[in-house]
């Protein structure tokens, strides 16, 4: 805004001041929808080109290995003390209430329906999608990328494909794992400082958590991966200008990755909790 | 007169306000090889992007082999891209693989072959390029700005494609180095019977590798003709480019 102050001595200047705001708002939600509009149209790209044979299992390998197998530690840790927490939180708060004893059900639940598939989301957003925008923003700055379809191979196939395809695979198993992990995390605190029975901790969990609890976490997880490469590949595609452009192409990806991952996992509660 | 396998016609490219082609008009015979001259960020390399397919012209037409290449998309566009072999200037070798696959990748992954076999041919065309067996288990990272261009090298002639680009093959090499390489260009070219379109600022490899000789100014070809006539062509930007003059017609941008 000082850019006008210096200009605002006469009336006609002062007044252009409300429309250059609404023109810079104007233009940032135009350049908006058409952001929407490219990821789309990769995505789109991405599924038909990426899915379509011929299909590069070792590339596929890899990726599994690099996106689910290496992540394990990071979403382990993550869903062990966030199921201590909860289980803390749920005790506290139950106390008032006495209802002490939906401590285990509680913490199941939330693992579940929402911590777990959300905070191995947000995890593997700052590893994957980060590794994934920094390693393809390299390849596209040094010509890689275009070297790659001088040599028959479309890099959509060769690099998008193997990576999204990889995600969606891991992240349901990393969610299933976290999710084992979480109540584990739940019942070591509620066991060993809380004072809650070893079996009936247990038996509380089994009779409560149903397979629906678990399936939807699993299907959000699923979305998920798909977010957290298809933001990698986007803007490791797309970044331009050096290392420089890496670090912004890096930037974004983890950025917009957890705020779509936020975003979806409300519009998915909404449609999978809405009977 | 059949068509040449390359033309270009009146072919335009800007970056957002940067008219860096202004209407080329430049054509290669089958079999033959034009080697293009001009000065730095005249546009040579985003000339051969645009035959490539991986830049996309506002105007003009760019046909190979009589097809029209701009607006090609999909797996058209995968097809007519396999008929090409590129050297970057920059090399662009994947360093996620190793030496022996990066020349074999368009073996591998173009041509299906196994990699056992396609090993053997690698090890053979980094020979040709004056690289050793020992080299091909390393990583590219490990190896020299000059090492990684002949490895550029080896990799694009690998698949024994029909046209082949070689942006500066020289540049960054001993002279003797250059010489092996021009010599390999000449010779891909007579025994694949490739039409190729090489980029160089060395007059002397412009000389040796040529067929026709086209230079290009401010992204437009303003001199184009056989190679052995280029001392008489009686342009005053040829003269002033092939003498490595300061005066004459062309600016230089400081
Ligand atoms: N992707 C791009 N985005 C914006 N401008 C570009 C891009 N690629 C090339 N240019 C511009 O186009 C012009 C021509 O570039 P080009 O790479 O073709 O030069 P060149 O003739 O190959 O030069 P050199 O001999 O130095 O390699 C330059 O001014 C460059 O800044
Ligand atoms: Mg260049």
């Amino acid at each position: 805004m000082h850019r006008y102050e210096g200009t605002t001595t006469n009336g006609i200047k002062r007044q252009r001041l409300p429309v250059t705001f609404l023109a810079t708002i104007g233009s940032f939600i135009f350049s908006m929808f058409a952001e929407v509009g490219r990821v789309s149209i990769f995505a789109r790209d991405a599924v038909i080109r990426g899915l379509l044979p011929p299909w590069y299992f070792r590339q596929l390998l890899e990726q599994i290995i690099r996106i689910g197998y290496n992540s394990l530690p990071v979403v382990g840790l993550t869903a062990f003390f966030t199921g201590g927490a909860l289980a803390l939180q749920i005790y506290i708060g139950g106390t008032r209430y006495n209802a002490e004893n939906l401590v285990s059900s509680i913490v199941a639940l939330g693992i579940t329906r929402e911590l777990g598939p959300v905070m191995a989301g947000l995890m593997v957003t700052g590893r994957v999608a980060a590794a994934i925008a920094a390693e393809l923003g390299t390849m596209r700055v040094t010509e890689q990328i275009d070297a790659l379809t001088t040599l028959s191979t479309n890099p959509f196939k060769y690099l998008v494909g193997p990576r999204i395809l990889a995600a969606v695979i891991t992240m349901p198993i990393l969610v299933g794992i976290a999710d084992i992990i979480g109540i584990f995390g739940g019942f070591v605190v509620g066991t060993s400082s809380l004072g809650f029975n070893y079996a009936a901790y247990i038996k509380n969990t089994t009779d409560f958590v149903q397979v629906a609890d678990v399936t939807s976490g699993l299907i959000k997880a699923a979305v998920f991966g798909f977010i957290i490469a298809l933001m990698g590949c986007y803007h490791g595609f797309n970044s331009k200008g050096g290392a420089q452009g890496v670090g912004k192409a890096t930037t974004n990806a983890v950025v917009s990755g957890s705020i779509l991952i936020l975003a979806a996992n409300y519009a998915l509660t909404s449609l999978l909790f809405s009977e | 007169m059949p068509e040449p396998h390359i033309i270009l016609e009146n072919v335009h490219k800007s970056f957002g306000s940067k008219h860096v082609l202004k209407g080329v008009n430049v054509g290669v015979g089958k079999g033959r090889s034009l080697v293009v001259i001009g000065g730095s960020g005249s546009g040579k390399s985003v000339t051969l992007k645009c035959i490539l397919g991986l830049l996309h012209p506002e105007r003009g037409s760019i046909r190979v082999g009589g097809q029209e290449v701009i607006g090609l998309e999909g797996s058209a566009l995968d097809q007519m891209m396999g008929r090409f072999g590129m050297v970057f200037q920059g090399a662009a070798l994947f360093d996620s693989l190793s030496v022996w696959r990066n020349v074999a990748f368009g073996l591998i992954q173009g041509r299906k072959m196994k990699p056992s076999e396609a090993r053997a041919i690698a090890i053979d065309k980094l020979a040709e390029v004056g690289l050793g067996a020992e080299l091909a288990d390393i990583s590219p990272a490990e190896l020299s700005g000059g090492m990684r261009k002949r490895v550029g090298l080896a990799r694009a002639i690998a698949p024994e494609p029909e046209i082949i680009f070689f942006d500066e093959p020289t540049t960054g090499l001993d002279p003797i180095m250059g010489d092996v390489i021009n010599n390999l260009i000449v010779d891909s070219v007579k025994r694949l019977g490739a039409t190729t379109i090489t980029i160089t600022h060395d007059m002397a490899s412009a000389r040796k590798i040529g067929d026709d000789i086209a230079m290009i100014y401010k992204g437009k070809i303003v001199w184009c003709g056989p190679a052995d006539e280029i001392d008489q062509s009686n342009n005053a930007y040829v003269d002033q480019f092939i003498h490595g003059r300061e005066e004459g017609p062309i600016e230089i941008e400081l």
